[in-house]
């Protein structure tokens, strides 16, 4: 953690304090969990379509050089303008060149967690180009001068009556006019004139072909869609993993991300942009941004697997119950706490931490990232490094001691069973990390060792 | 070096082993039934499916079901009497006012209720995006079971664009409550036409 930078927890605790927002908040998501579990359950072929999409990454990854090179020779020939952008700054200077080129201030943009993590809107701001952002809880989340909270959700830690509220504010709707339908119209009316006026719209990319150097967009709005057809320049910004080898490896990606996403059977639009339209400039950024570095990373490198379909952060209990915004990363979530730490691992040392390595993202993860033993190992990792709070670094020295200690750790076990039960003020106080938010169990009548024995028949020499 | 350099050869020397491609031979769809199951899926996720014996029908279904005296569109020949032959080269930009576009596509997928549609099906592609109401045509006998019966069909494909439509652009970024009509049509209607039957 950088000083004087709050860390997931301090963050945390602002949205906890609001104990009916976090039910809800729970509630919402893990209903989208739900919805996850049915749609999975109708394919009879699930665990198999996982293990493919997840062995053709696996490919990706490995020929990840010739894909690149193949996909932007078809690219160019399909007439894309490719790009490069090492890094943020990099990429943000293209967009911006582009622009500039033509003489346009105005841009649209659909959903992209790469711009985001990119800060692109706030540097073509700075250089007086106005972006909008044009799906709807994005769009929100702009208002309101904040990031989205949600790789697929942006704005799911909001309530309708605070939406209500910022449409009041900026967009002049009726005061405590908080009905979804009413307010979504409201919007629709807006961005349509927003899409009719802007000659540039920016969108990312959900997967890219190589075999044809066409690129894939999913949206449910239809708002990329709106922006691309209607523009006469038209940017992609995609992160260099997002490339798959061939097309007919969409079907299976496609039949996993929505189900994966919020439970549907396939994304509204899937649109598969392949050359510009006549008259239509179209081009392409391929950014790293720390991409490269993840893919030696041996124990990390699977989480460039990653189809961004959300699904570990709507069955993550730390997520749901902590808020998006408190993650402190464009990426939140699980797959965010194993992502960020490559990129700063000083700024997001806190974030492996918030997980509870109950392995439920690993299990629902369309593309079998074994995610909740990445976390662990980046706990180990930033350990290591010295970039742990000092908290966590005594607990786990005093917890690895004990484990590695036969001894230690039953007569510790006796200790601690004794003050659990004895003077459990000891241990719920603030002074204690665990205690935050939980009420300490009371302490077993007897350990583990001594059950274990009396149910098994035999004597127990310890203890 | 410049940053495509960088960038390949840090890639090149990152990469991990060779692991090869998976068969994907395996994945297919059942074929039987695939009308009946495309209309379940596709009433299911707010669509409204029509089984049509013919164009004639479909001319008069549209006529009953929406505003005629507003702008409708069609890229289908045989319509034209009735409504506008859609411009393909139009500036996209004057379909802003366009209430329904009717078009037809190459092909159906029944497992997610999905249409495909190639940008010449289009006419231009705009169109079913910015309509308020999008009507697709699409013949029983083309419906296929999965994606992966669809891609088999579209192969490469001979399109600067194309796109999977599966229902009415929708939102529920507002406590997840769902909206139908976010940017694009607010319905989108599907007629099978089944001329055998
Ligand atoms: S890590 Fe897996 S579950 Fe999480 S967003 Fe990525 S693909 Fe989805």
């Amino acid at each position: 953690m950088e000083k004087g930078m709050k860390d997931h927890a301090a963050l945390a605790e602002a949205f906890i304090n609001d104990e009916e927002r976090v039910d809800w908040h729970d509630g919402a998501l893990w209903w989208i969990r739900q919805k996850r579990d049915i749609a999975s359950k109708q394919i009879p072929e699930w665990e198999d379509l996982r293990e493919t999409a997840s062995r053709i990454k696996n490919n990706v990854l490995s020929n990840l050089h010739d894909y690149l090179l193949q996909f932007e020779a078809n690219a160019t020939l399909n007439g894309i303008k490719v790009h490069w952008a090492a890094d943020a700054e990099e990429h943000n200077a293209i967009v911006y060149s582009i622009l500039k080129d033509k003489d346009i201030k105005q841009m649209v943009k659909s959903k992209s967690m790469l711009t985001e993590e990119c800060h692109l809107n706030e540097y073509l701001i700075e250089r007086g180009v106005d972006v909008i952002n044009s799906d709807l809880g994005e769009y929100i989340q702009q208002l309101d001068n904040e990031p989205p909270s949600h790789i697929v959700l942006p704005c799911i830690h909001k309530r309708k009556e605070e939406i209500g509220e910022i449409f009041h504010e900026h967009l002049g709707t009726e005061k405590g006019v908080s009905d979804p339908t009413t307010l979504t119209r409201f919007a629709r009316r807006h961005l349509r004139d927003v899409f009719i006026t802007r000659r540039a719209a920016l969108t990312g990319v959900n997967f890219a072909v190589a075999e044809t150097g066409e690129y894939v967009v999913c949206t449910n709005e239809g708002n990329a869609d709106m922006g691309a057809h209607l523009s006469e320049v038209q940017i992609a910004s995609m992160g260099i993993e997002k490339i798959i080898p061939q097309k007919a490896h969409l079907g299976v990606f496609l039949r996993l991300l929505a189900r994966s996403a919020t439970g549907q059977p396939i994304t509204i639009y899937s649109s598969h942009f392949k050359k510009p339209r006549e008259g239509q400039e179209m081009h392409l950024i391929l950014v790293d941004l720390g991409r490269s570095r993840q893919l030696g990373r041996v124990d990390f490198r699977d989480s460039l697997k990653c189809i961004k379909c959300g699904a570990c952060m709507n069955t993550c209990p730390v997520y749901r119950k902590s808020g998006g915004l408190s993650y402190h990363n464009t990426i939140a979530g699980p797959i965010g706490a194993i992502l960020a730490p490559n990129l700063d691992m000083k700024k997001h040392a806190d974030l492996p931490f918030a997980s509870t390595l109950c392995g439920s993202c690993s299990n629902v993860c369309p593309v079998k990232i074994n995610i909740h033993d990445q976390l662990y190992q980046w706990r180990q990792v930033i350990v290591r490094e010295g970039y742990a709070a000092n908290t966590k670094v005594l607990g786990m020295k005093a917890m690895a001691w004990t484990l590695s200690s036969p001894t230690s750790y039953s007569t510790l076990g006796k200790a601690g069973r004794w003050v659990l039960n004895n003077i459990p003020f000891a241990v719920n106080n603030k002074f204690n990390p665990w205690y935050k938010q939980r009420d300490m169990p009371d302490g077993p009548k007897e350990s583990f060792d001594v059950w274990y024995a009396k149910n098994n028949g035999h004597d127990s020499e310890k203890d | 070096m410049s940053s495509r350099e960088n960038i390949l050869a840090a890639v090149l020397k990152n990469q991990p082993p060779a692991s090869p491609l998976p068969d994907i031979g395996f994945l297919k769809g059942n074929a039987v039934d695939v009308v009946a199951q495309y209309s379940g899926v596709f009433a299911s996720i707010g669509g409204n499916v029509f089984l049509v014996k013919d164009l004639a029908a479909v001319d008069a279904l549209i006529r009953e079901n929406f505003d005629a005296t507003k702008r409708i569109i069609t890229t289908l020949p045989e319509l034209g009497n009735s409504f506008e032959l859609l411009s393909a080269t139009a500036d996209p930009h004057t379909f802003d006012d366009v209430e329904v576009a009717v078009i037809e596509a190459q092909l159906a997928v029944a497992e997610n209720g999905a249409v495909w549609l190639p940008e010449q099906r289009m006419g231009q592609r705009i169109v079913p995006y910015i309509c308020q109401h999008l009507v697709v045509v699409v013949a029983a006998e083309t419906i296929v079971p999965t994606l992966h019966e669809a891609y088999g069909q579209i192969g490469l494909g001979q399109y600067g664009f194309g796109a999977f439509i599966g229902g009415p652009s929708k939102t529920a970024d507002i406590e997840q409550a769902l909206v139908m009509g976010a940017h694009g049509p607010i319905t989108m209607t599907v007629l099978i036409l089944d001329q055998v039957g």
